[in-house]
């Protein structure tokens, strides 16, 4: 591809308070083309992103547009030049129906007229079904990342940011957006792919732009790198593969929920229905699922966060403890990592010490005759620092300090620390770095061989067939039976994943 | 925008601190210039409001007699303030409180005995409670707003008070005015220095402020409470039990109201009329923030509340002005300090940012 | 029936201002912005008007003077929550002490003195026709107006670009922002609006509810019209309802005594409170039903991060 770039970038630097978000970043897309960019969390693609679309400002660099320099003041302004953004976190308004949300979204003229039913030409159209009158929160995932791209798609965009768009999507689903996204490069719009997964970036994207740490390492071609060798370039040399080793034969029953069902209390919650599973000492089973399936319900039943009518669908060590709360469930030894570290498995305005007196007073005796015991909870957070090698100056700065990776081995070091005989971990390494990512999933491979039961509910299926050794799958709040993992397809767990029962997975293969 | 605010990495600990003394010095330059415009010279006023009612030894007692109620309501709200409950029916639960110690003296207008008063006091932690317990019910059990309830309340109390003292507790021999019997000896609260009207109560302000603090930065009640107003998320995650801290903080304030009315009413009056509080109850408000919801600063935030009464009154004394300029200067306190607490997440920046 | 078209008069009289402070604090809670200080605004509104009435004798201008007054005090309280970030309940708490004090310091002058009343419509022909023509052709311009922008409000937050704004901002502004909308100041203008509305309220207070001045007047109506806006939630039109069913409850106050009823004044003076009370229960006691309506962003602070 030769010719004027549609979009080229030169030098672009952004510094936030103590951190370089981008240093000196080049680059440029050409028309019809699919270009990747490449890089983990917080190595600045994001940031990259915003100032392209006009949510930020970048302290140097210029941006050239069809050859001309320019600058984009806000998202209207970018609208107006053809660049349309799909973002990861939906920027859609649940209360209101899908026509309202476009409309939101698309520039006024645009809206005015019969909206509704240019709507539902370009959704037909691109292979996109969508409602218009539907309100959004009556929706699943995948239909709302169809809003954003119709959205996107009514004013005829020359440039496409997606954001993580499949981070969402079920496999089958994936592949429908792959057709949609080659059909417009064919159209000749270009298309920049946000990602980290390698294989999906394989797939589709003409070219790719490698980041780290906010600079760019390279620029690369992907139908002739490897997976491999793409990951050594977004990661350095920080890649290691957790090491199973030889793993203790499964004890007897740490975990079991028979029949399990809630009704949500979220609004447009998912309800739990008849949910069987047993764990077992020394094993870990994993449960994927697209998020939005029951995996929050499903994780606050567990944490006694929710509490079930029937106590026995709950069992620990052979009792029942389905009517037990939080507190009383660590007592005999349950940890618990929750998705949201912020503000849910920690107090983000409190130091590491208070932080401790969370999940840790009971079990470590951090209280007595009520009275807080700070000199035993600070040794602990401190202990759990040194061993799981949490980065701070000290216990005594507050959890909001701390990077999202460390903060995550603090949390979860915090509960193993604790010597649980079940640890519950929702999305443990959602958002982390790469190297606290393979470090706490070899904690958990750790945890599992001294003869610990793991539930790890995750929606990164690389990361459950990697350490798991039974998946389940979640869908619509019911839940498959857990098969060894080495015996699943992605493609059988993508179909679960979607709601096809396991005999129709088995019909289709 | 020339000037932008930028998220701090870490809350400044300094800035805690800091803010409340810019807040105040703001308050004192904005009123200097609204008395320049209202024809008055400042610095007369600013004297005659902040250093003529405190320049005499009864000036001071009188100080603490006013903080009394004032840090009595503000360290019982700011355990609630903290976790996210508003309780802001204090006056209303002030007043019941009052009515319940105040009947309880009236009922033994006759026969005195020793435990009159730690009876009354009791009653008054009683009424108070009560009245709080009502927005606590309401809220755990139909999840309504205590905000709402707890000011409807206040409303409701104040025409109880003025329904009692209208009538059934009416003086006989009080020439029809709406004002009960002078409360006897054994039921008023012994004075601590002569002469003045310095009694028990301050004692019992200081009590509530040490208990307060052991409380809050020690018992992991008080820890609860906290983490249960940052991040109510993670209160459930620890299993806390949210309806309990509900109605621990509710009536912990009321009580505290309670008490602080009873004081007042046994200490200060010494029967009851129709208006036992200046507002108390939602001065103690502004106390509670400007004592950054810490019992310490509570006590000195309280003092210097206490200060904007006695100023008001003098000012009305010496210089005529009225009264109300006490509502405007807390008022205006309150707003400064807000404003200036922007600082304890964020950093001013100067300058357009770079482009 | 000679009691009917008086009593409704009444009605009227006194569900007008919380109309106006209801209608206005619908749309900024519907921007996410919880103002717990429609009773300062309310309170201020008042004395402005009055003592603007009193000094220029003028209806027109002492209504805008009411509306200013309001809206002045919505600004500091839109900067302080929008802009500082600070926390609205205490803002909102601050502004009501602030209103009260302010109104009590400049009322100082006013006390004691009268306003003929804001005029009424005559129509001749209709104004006396019985029950109707009073009701619907004879209250004063604030009444009418009162119904006028209920009804312009509805139409704005649902058939306007501009309320899909409003409620968008309100439901998620994250989402608003990454859009390219900018909250604050959309936030900002439903709080002037806000607080004008309350201002306006106010003035129907000192105006035509009783046309004198007495410090702290508003006697908690404030604080009913926020308890209304989630009464009627957060549609205007139900808001107008809620509005007079407490006006409803007013005169029952006023002709209780009138028709026998033995019961001291103050436990009737009771009745708008503990109604309020009641109502909140009602309305609050299915979680699920009371968060449906609610804005999804109401009283979060927004800042844009990063």
């Amino acid at each position: 591809m030769s010719g004027t770039p549609r979009l080229k970038l030169v030098d672009i630097t952004k510094t936030y308070p103590g951190v370089v978000a981008n240093n000196d970043v080049s680059m440029k897309i050409m028309p019809g083309e699919i270009h990747a960019l490449l890089g983990e969390n917080g190595a600045g693609k994001s940031t990259l992103v915003k100032f392209i679309y006009g949510l930020q400002k970048a302290d140097r660099g210029t941006m050239w547009w069809e050859g001309n320099q320019i600058t984009v003041a806000n998202p209207n302004a970018a609208r107006r030049l053809g660049i349309g953004m799909v973002f990861q976190h939906f920027s859609l308004f649940d209360a209101m129906t899908v026509e309202e949300n476009i409309a939101l979204g698309i520039s006024s003229e645009l809206a005015k007229g019969d909206l509704a039913r240019r709507i539902r030409e370009v959704s037909a159209q691109y292979g996109l079904p969508l409602d218009p009158g539907r309100y959004v929160n009556t929706l699943s995932v995948g239909e709302r990342q169809r809003i954003e791209v119709v959205r996107c798609l009514l004013q005829d965009p020359r440039l496409l940011i997606m954001d993580e768009p499949t981070s969402v999507l079920t496999p089958q689903e994936v592949d429908e957006l792959f057709k949609t996204l080659r059909r417009l490069s064919e159209e000749g719009v270009s298309i920049l792919y946000i990602s980290h997964k390698l294989e999906e970036i394989r797939a589709l994207c003409h070219t790719a732009t490698i980041m780290r740490m906010g600079e760019v390492v390279a620029h690369c071609t992907p139908a002739n790198e490897t997976a491999r060798s793409m990951a050594e370039m977004m990661m350095g040399d920080g890649l290691v593969s957790p090491k199973r080793g030889n793993r203790a034969v499964a004890g007897e029953i740490k975990l079991e929920l028979r029949n399990l069902s809630m009704a949500s209390s979220h609004k447009h919650g998912t309800d739990l229905g008849g949910i069987d599973l047993q764990v077992r000492a020394g094993e870990i089973v994993g449960i994927a699922g697209i998020s939005g399936n029951g995996q929050r319900e499903l994780m606050e039943v567990l944490s006694g966060e929710v509490l079930v009518s029937d106590a026995e669908a709950i069992r620990i060590d052979d009792k029942p403890v389905g009517r037990l709360g939080p507190i009383d469930r660590r007592v005999i030894g349950t940890g618990l990592v929750p998705e949201e570290r912020l503000g849910h498995g920690a107090v983000p305005e409190m130091t590491l010490w208070e932080n401790c007196l969370l999940s840790a007073t009971t079990r470590m005796q951090m209280v007595r005759n009520g009275l807080i015991q700070v000199g035993v909870a600070i040794k602990y957070a401190e202990d759990v620092v040194a061993r799981f090698r949490v980065k701070t100056p000290g216990v005594t700065h507050t959890a909001s300090s701390l990077s999202g990776g460390n903060l995550q081995k603090f949390i979860i070091g915090r509960e193993i620390m604790q010597d649980p005989g079940v640890i519950i971990a929702l999305q443990p390494t959602w958002g982390v770095d790469a190297g606290s990512a393979a470090s706490i999933r070899q904690e958990l491979i750790d945890l599992a061989a001294g003869g610990t039961a793991v539930l790890v509910v995750s929606q990164d299926l690389e990361e459950l067939l990697e350490i798991s050794d039974r998946i389940a799958v979640i869908c619509e709040g019911r839940l498959s039976s857990a098969n060894p993992s080495a015996t699943m397809t992605v493609e059988q767990i993508g179909l679960l994943m979607a709601g096809v029962s396991k005999e129709e997975a088995a019909i289709v293969h | 925008m020339f000037i932008r605010i930028e998220q701090r990495p870490e809350s400044s600990k300094w800035m805690v601190y800091i803010s409340p003394l810019i807040a105040v010095v703001l308050t004192i330059v904005t009123a200097m210039v609204m008395f320049e415009i209202m024809g008055v010279d400042p610095v007369r006023a600013i004297v005659t409001f902040f250093i003529e009612p405190i320049s005499s030894r009864n000036g001071v007692a009188e100080l603490c007699v006013k903080a009394t109620p004032l840090v009595i309501i503000g360290v019982g709200l700011s355990f609630g303030f903290r976790a996210n409950v508003w309780n802001i029916g204090a006056e209303g639960q002030l007043t019941i409180g009052a009515l319940a110690g105040g009947g309880l003296a009236l009922a033994f207008y006759n026969d005195e005995f020793a435990l009159l008063l730690p009876l009354m006091l009791i009653a008054g932690v009683a009424g108070g409670m009560v009245w709080s317990a009502i927005p606590a019910l309401l809220k755990t059990r139909f999840n309504t707003n205590e905000i709402l309830t707890s000011l409807m309340l206040t409303y409701v109390a104040l025409l109880v008070l003025s329904y009692l003292i209208h009538g059934p507790w009416k003086d006989p021999d009080g020439q029809n005015f709406p004002e009960s019997r002078l409360f006897n000896e054994g039921a008023v609260l012994p004075v601590l220095i002569d002469e003045t009207r310095l009694n028990v109560g301050w004692l019992l302000a200081l009590f509530c402020v040490a208990a307060g603090w052991v409380f809050m930065a020690r018992h992991i009640v008080g820890f609860q409470i906290k983490v249960i107003g940052i991040a109510p998320m993670a209160a459930r995650f620890a299993g806390y039990n949210e309806k309990r801290l509900v109605w621990l903080t509710l009536l912990i304030s009321g009580g505290c109201a309670g008490l602080a009315g009873m004081i007042e009413l046994s200490g200060a009056i010494g029967q009851i009329v129709p208006v036992i509080s200046p507002g108390y109850g939602f001065t103690a408000i502004i106390v509670a923030f400007l004592g950054r919801l810490h019992p310490f600063g509570v006590l000195l935030a309280g003092l210097l509340m206490a200060l904007t009464y006695l100023g008001g009154d003098s000012a009305q004394i010496t210089m005529n002005l009225p009264n109300a300029a006490t509502g405007v200067f807390q008022g205006m306190l309150l707003f400064f300090l807000l404003a200036s607490d922007v600082l304890i997440r964020y950093r001013l920046r100067l300058g357009a940012p770079a482009s | 029936m000679d009691w009917l078209v008086p009593a409704l008069l009444t009605v009227i009289t006194a569900a007008t201002p919380l109309v106006f402070a209801a209608v206005g604090e619908t749309v900024v809670e519907k921007a996410g912005v919880l103002n717990l200080g429609v009773e300062g605004m309310m309170i201020i509104g008042a004395i402005a008007a009055f003592a603007t009435a009193v000094s220029t004798g003028s209806s027109l201008l002492a209504v805008t003077a009411g509306g200013a007054a309001g809206l002045a005090l919505a600004c500091i309280f839109g900067v302080l929550t929008i802009y500082l970030q600070s926390n609205q309940v205490a803002t909102g708490l601050a502004l009501t002490i602030f209103g009260l004090g302010l109104s009590a310091l400049i009322g100082h002058a006013y006390v004691g003195k009268t306003f003929p009343g804001l005029p009424k419509l005559d129509i001749p022909g209709l104004t006396t026709i019985p029950i109707i023509g009073p009701i619907f052709f004879g209250q004063d311009g604030l009444v009418y107006l009162s119904v006028v922008s209920v009804a312009l409000v509805a139409w704005f937050l649902s058939r306007t670009r501009g309320g899909l704004l409003v409620r968008a901002v309100g439901e998620n502004h994250d989402a608003a922002h990454s859009i390219g909308y900018s909250v604050m100041l959309i936030r900002l203008a439903a709080v002037l609006f806000g607080g004008a509305m309350a201002g306006v309220g106010g003035a129907y207070l000192s105006l035509a509810y009783t046309p004198l001045w007495v410090e702290n007047m508003a006697a908690g109506r404030g604080w009913i019209a926020l308890a209304l806006v989630v009464f009627a939630s957060w549609k205007p039109w139900r808001g107008f309802f809620g509005a007079y069913l407490f006006g409803g409850i007013t005169i029952i106050q006023l002709y209780a005594q009138g028709m026998g009823v033995e019961l001291s004044a103050q436990f009737l003076s009771m009745l708008p409170y503990l109604a309020t009370i009641i109502v909140l229960v009602i309305i609050s006691r299915d979680e699920a039903r009371a968060q449906l309506n609610a804005p999804g962003c109401l009283g979060k602070n927004f800042h844009v991060s990063g």
